[in-house]
């Protein structure tokens, strides 16, 4: 009887184990202090911390990828945004076809995305330029807004801007007193998530990023190519980091949302 | 005689259906929607469509290239192993996502821990994760480390590169889109049903067997099929983990376009992709299916 129920614990913790302990083990590689990839290693430094800060081959592709990234989330917030608000209101049958286009990369095989981005940005002398990693990095993250725009569109309660519009409010100044505060978590939450999409995007940057716009993963995939050296495992630890604490934002926000959501509505009810 | 007539045409004009004058407030959606539509035609669907067109329209309209591919044996092989290691990675996801679902739903206090583990690295791009199996299946590895002191083997056997690096690298990244999905079935189950299965004297087998999992089988529907479709496109794990003879579809194509063969390379891309359309044409026929396609998405 005790067995029947240890055993299935034990093999729960067992997958889990399997699922992170590969990224605990880069973690613990880029402290080594050896100058080749070994496990355990066999002392501790910040070596590969120091090679990584200290080189330009590195620092420069870094400040790429942020800067695309940071334009992408201006650029597929924004669109996002506003598409968002307009696709709920759209009749059915349009309301699927704008969202089917708007969501297909999320199912479009990468490569297929990729190539197709390349075939045509090459036609026009864009391959190579950081506004191509921008133009096609906005298509691949504006899913992610759009559906978090959308969840926190359908949990507002109605009543709320009927009320704001019954009171006298403009449809204007509804929307920026009501519907965006309401909003804003899902805004910021999308916003995480194409910074995230962009940052982390390798296989179109490695066809139209060229040798003028190297991002971080492209640089991470070119170096894997020739050696294994730890500073790939410090670049990778420093990158875990960054994403998880934007998903732990992300996720606290929309805990936070659903509070608020409820709150509201329960003080108009 | 304008007396008369006054009236009549006030009565007239108040009562003609005048053409309703154009309401903007109708517009606003399509006008908010608009710029999205218009830039991902532009920039995302033209150039797919338009490389996709060159599978048929090189150098004149033909379907040539599609009938070709019946006598390609490079093709029909790299087609195989594609889908049989799609195959593989799913039913290795399933048997290793299904008792985690279960353990996420059932944990009370340590669920929030369990669900961090399984997002950690559902939120590292697979770049790192492919590179985190790169560091652990290599000569020196931490696995070949292990087996030597375990005396299992005598001398480093060779993973990396293998056919079995990428499904194990490739079990590793899709599992959260396997285990999602399920945890959300499992969760919306009525726990009153198994008290009331486990009260008429069921025992904790037959109940799994005969409530829990006919009841979870919207969920373990939608985690196939969305671990399936995304399996078909890898591109980067196969390319870093795997064997140099193993080609993928995706990989395929990425040599094709870097030998400037985009015939041959739109051919191969409308392949994958019809391949991937059909088979969620089919998975949202299934009842129950659409619904928890969407709430994983999320």
């Amino acid at each position: 009887m005790r067995l029947a129920s240890i055993l299935p614990a034990s093999i729960v913790g067992l997958i889990l184990f399997f699922l992170a302990f590969p990224i605990v083990v880069v973690a613990i590689v880029s402290f080594s202090s050896a100058t080749y990839l070994t496990f355990p290693p066999p002392a501790f430094g910040l070596r590969w911390y120091e090679a990584y800060f200290s080189n330009p081959d590195w620092l420069k592709p870094t400040w790429v990828s942020i800067w695309v990234a940071c334009a992408v989330v201006v650029l597929a917030t924004f669109l996002g945004t506003l598409a968002a608000l307009g696709i709920a209101r759209l009749p059915k049958a349009m309301r699927i076809v704008a969202a089917g286009l708007i969501l297909s990369p999320l199912i479009v095989p990468g490569i297929v995305v990729a190539i197709g981005i390349y075939y045509a940005y090459s036609r026009y002398g864009l391959v190579g330029t950081p506004i191509a990693m921008v133009l096609a990095h906005t298509c691949l993250a504006v899913p992610f807004v759009v559906t978090s725009v959308t969840a926190s569109l359908s949990g507002i309660d109605p009543r709320l801007e009927q009320a704001a519009l019954s009171l006298g409010a403009t449809p204007g100044a509804t929307f920026f007193q009501v519907t965006l505060p309401l909003i804003q978590p899902g805004v910021l939450v999308g916003a995480l998530f194409a910074f995230i999409t962009s940052f982390d995007e390798l296989i179109v940057a490695l066809f139209i990023s060229g040798t003028g716009a190297v991002t971080l993963p492209r640089r991470m995939w070119d170096d894997l190519r020739f050696q294994i050296d730890p500073t790939i495992a410090a670049v990778s630890t420093l990158t875990i980091v960054l994403t998880a604490a934007l998903m732990g934002a992300a996720h606290l926000l929309r805990k936070r949302a659903e509070r608020t959501r409820t709150a509201t509505s329960s003080a108009v009810a | 005689m304008s007396e008369i007539a006054q009236p009549a045409s006030l009565a007239l004009a108040v009562s003609r259906p005048r053409s309703p004058p154009f309401d903007w407030r109708r517009a606003v959606p399509f006008l908010l929607a608009a710029p999205l539509l218009l830039y991902m035609v532009v920039l995302y669907a033209l150039p797919v469509v338009a490389m996709l067109l060159r599978s048929v329209n090189d150098p004149t309209w033909t379907l040539a290239n599609y009938a070709t591919l019946l006598d390609d044996v490079v093709f029909q092989k790299t087609f195989w192993i594609t889908i049989n290691t799609s195959v593989t990675v799913t039913l290795g996801c399933l048997i290793l996502g299904y008792p985690v679902a279960m353990g996420l739903v059932r944990a009370r206090s340590m669920a929030p821990f369990i669900l961090v583990i399984i997002l950690l690295p559902f939120w590292t791009s697979v770049l790192v994760r492919s590179y985190a199996w790169m560091v652990l299946l290599g000569r020196h590895g931490l696995v070949n480390e292990a087996l030597l002191a375990l005396g299992m083997i005598d001398r480093p056997i060779r993973i990396l590169n293998t056919p079995l690096a990428t499904q194990i690298a490739m079990i590793h990244i899709l599992l959260p889109y396997m285990i999602l999905p399920i945890a959300n079935a499992l969760r919306q189950i009525d726990p009153s049903l198994i008290r009331a299965a486990s009260g008429l004297g069921s025992t904790p087998f037959m109940t799994f067997r005969q409530v829990i999992l006919p009841l979870s089988m919207s969920g373990v529907a939608a985690g196939t099929l969305l671990t399936f479709v995304l399996a078909l496109g890898f591109y980067i794990t196969p390319a870093m983990v795997g064997g140099p003879r193993d080609i993928t579809l995706s990989m395929l194509i990425a040599q094709q376009v870097d030998q400037l063969n985009w015939a041959y390379a739109a051919t191969l891309s409308a392949v994958l992709l019809a391949t991937a359309l059909a088979i969620l044409a089919v998975a949202r026929k299934l009842p129950g299916v659409g619904n928890a396609f969407k709430t994983s998405m999320r």
